[in-house]
């Protein structure tokens, strides 16, 4: 058995916790070896070469040691620091909203290639000023392609008949819409929410989604729709979505 | 490493159990500790235990910036040496002693006790930041320097306390960034450098 193995990848940093003297543990999502759970020593210190590079919702290129329990960062690059998403709260809060579902959805050591390709253009976007409500839809909708929870929006998600252009029913146990009659005590949802669903869930890129324009009042159906099916599937709400809502309930003026 | 099995004294695997829930103390030092602690006269030993026992029930935070502190208020916010206008708020009461270390400042300080961290479960709500505003509301307060960490958490959450403070009027600053002293260029990622840049300063 090798003594030093030492290998190569590039993740995107989605939190750390300050672990004795000087060091952290940074959870990484990588593209290749999935969530990795790793150790950085001496980041604390403010001469730290790496401590730059290794700053949550960062995507950085690291050289890594296997170690006895955790492996450990010997280098890091950051590849891509997202500026615009650190320098705006609004667009921070949305970048820790991605990195926490992904967080929550992964198990470690599961590479998922394609929930890593979202949250990196998640971010990207986010970056390239992109409205951040809009973003977390399209996110949450790739997201719950790529972990397997793709919800229904075509038939009835109960007695499998198309769905008629009516208020239908959207139910997290199901995974999907529901007609009328199937749809019993579940939320509404209105025919224009799921119409942009759909939209949302099946354009092939983000450009066509950025020309919506979205109601508010759809745009907040759709928030909740979503937190729902989200909250249903990890049994928990999110720290961050209480901090978007604490966000959007202070004064508006900077 | 499991001691249960090796016939050792119950109160030295105990103290060792103890010893090694501290942060930063595997089992190893935990064991050398015991060990010598064991070989230590009594009295140092209750010297110790007493020491540990007055830390939790003789300090409390101050009423008023939330730093460690033996009575109601901490000598700093006693002290009338110190200028009331100036807030400086910080993530820790160590990160006090690190600025206290420097003698440069003056005014007073507020401690949040942690940033926020959705991630790590920690929203504004866990940290004492309604209290810091409602301190800047209620005393006569020219500035706020907000000296949380220059890092994302740091940064977030001084951009929380800014969008709370900006309405009051208050003049709000923050530390300075950009390159450590004893450091290398070259090892610079490129926003500690940009904000480098951005800060310079002219020497003339």
């Amino acid at each position: 058995m090798p003594r030093f193995r030492v290998y190569h990848t590039e993740g995107v940093i989605l939190r750390r916790v300050d672990f004795g003297e000087a060091d952290r543990i940074i959870i990484v999502f990588t593209p290749g070896r999935g969530k990795l759970e790793t150790i950085a020593r001496g980041v604390r210190r403010l001469t730290s070469r790496r401590a730059g590079h290794l700053e949550p919702l960062a995507r950085t290129r690291l050289l890594l040691a296997q170690g006895r329990q955790l492996d450990v960062i010997t280098q890091a690059e950051a590849l891509d620091l997202f500026p615009n998403v650190r320098s705006d709260l609004e667009r921070t809060a949305a970048g820790f909203y991605l990195a926490e579902l992904v967080d929550r959805f992964t198990e470690p050591q599961q590479p998922n290639v394609n929930l890593y390709r979202h949250l990196v253009t998640g971010l990207t976007l986010l970056d390239q000023g992109h409205e951040p409500d809009l973003v977390r839809r399209y996110f949450e909708l790739r997201l719950l392609d790529a972990v397997g929870f793709r919800p229904e929006l075509y038939r009835c998600a109960e007695c499998g008949r198309d769905l008629r252009p009516v208020t239908n029913h959207f139910s997290p146990a199901a995974g999907g819409v529901l007609c009328p009659d199937c749809g019993g005590r579940n939320r509404t949802v209105t025919v224009g929410a799921l119409k942009v669903l759909r939209f949302i869930q099946s354009a092939p890129t983000y450009e066509q989604i950025a020309r919506l324009r979205v109601p508010p009042g759809i745009m907040r159906e759709l928030e909740l729709l979503l937190r729902d099916y989200l909250r249903f599937l990890l049994e928990r709400d999110l720290k961050s979505t209480a901090f978007l809502d604490g966000l959007r309930a202070l004064p508006t003026r900077s | 490493m499991d001691l249960s099995t090796v016939p050792v004294a119950e109160p030295v695997n105990r103290l060792i159990a103890e010893l090694e829930k501290l942060p930063g103390i595997g089992p190893k030092t935990a064991q050398r500790l015991t060990y010598y602690i064991l070989r230590q006269p009594e009295s140092e030993v209750r010297s110790l235990a007493q020491a540990l026992l007055d830390v939790k029930t003789r300090v409390r935070l101050c009423a008023e910036c939330f730093n460690i502190s033996e009575d109601e208020l901490c000598p700093i916010c006693r002290s009338p040496d110190r200028d009331r206008s100036v807030i400086c708020v910080m993530e820790e009461p160590l990160h006090v002693l690190a600025l206290e270390r420097t003698g440069r400042y003056r005014g007073l300080y507020h401690v949040l006790h942690g940033v926020i961290s959705p991630l790590n479960g920690i929203l504004p709500e866990n940290l004492r930041i309604n209290e810091l505003v409602e301190r800047v509301k209620r005393q006569a307060v020219r500035e706020v320097i907000l000296a949380t960490n220059p890092n994302l958490e740091g940064d977030t959450t001084a951009s929380y306390i800014f969008k709370l403070l900006a309405p009051l009027g208050v003049k709000v600053s923050r530390l300075a960034r950009g390159l450590p002293s004893g450091g290398e260029l070259d090892y610079a990622d490129e926003r500690t450098m940009v904000e480098a840049l951005d800060g310079r300063r002219p020497l003339n």
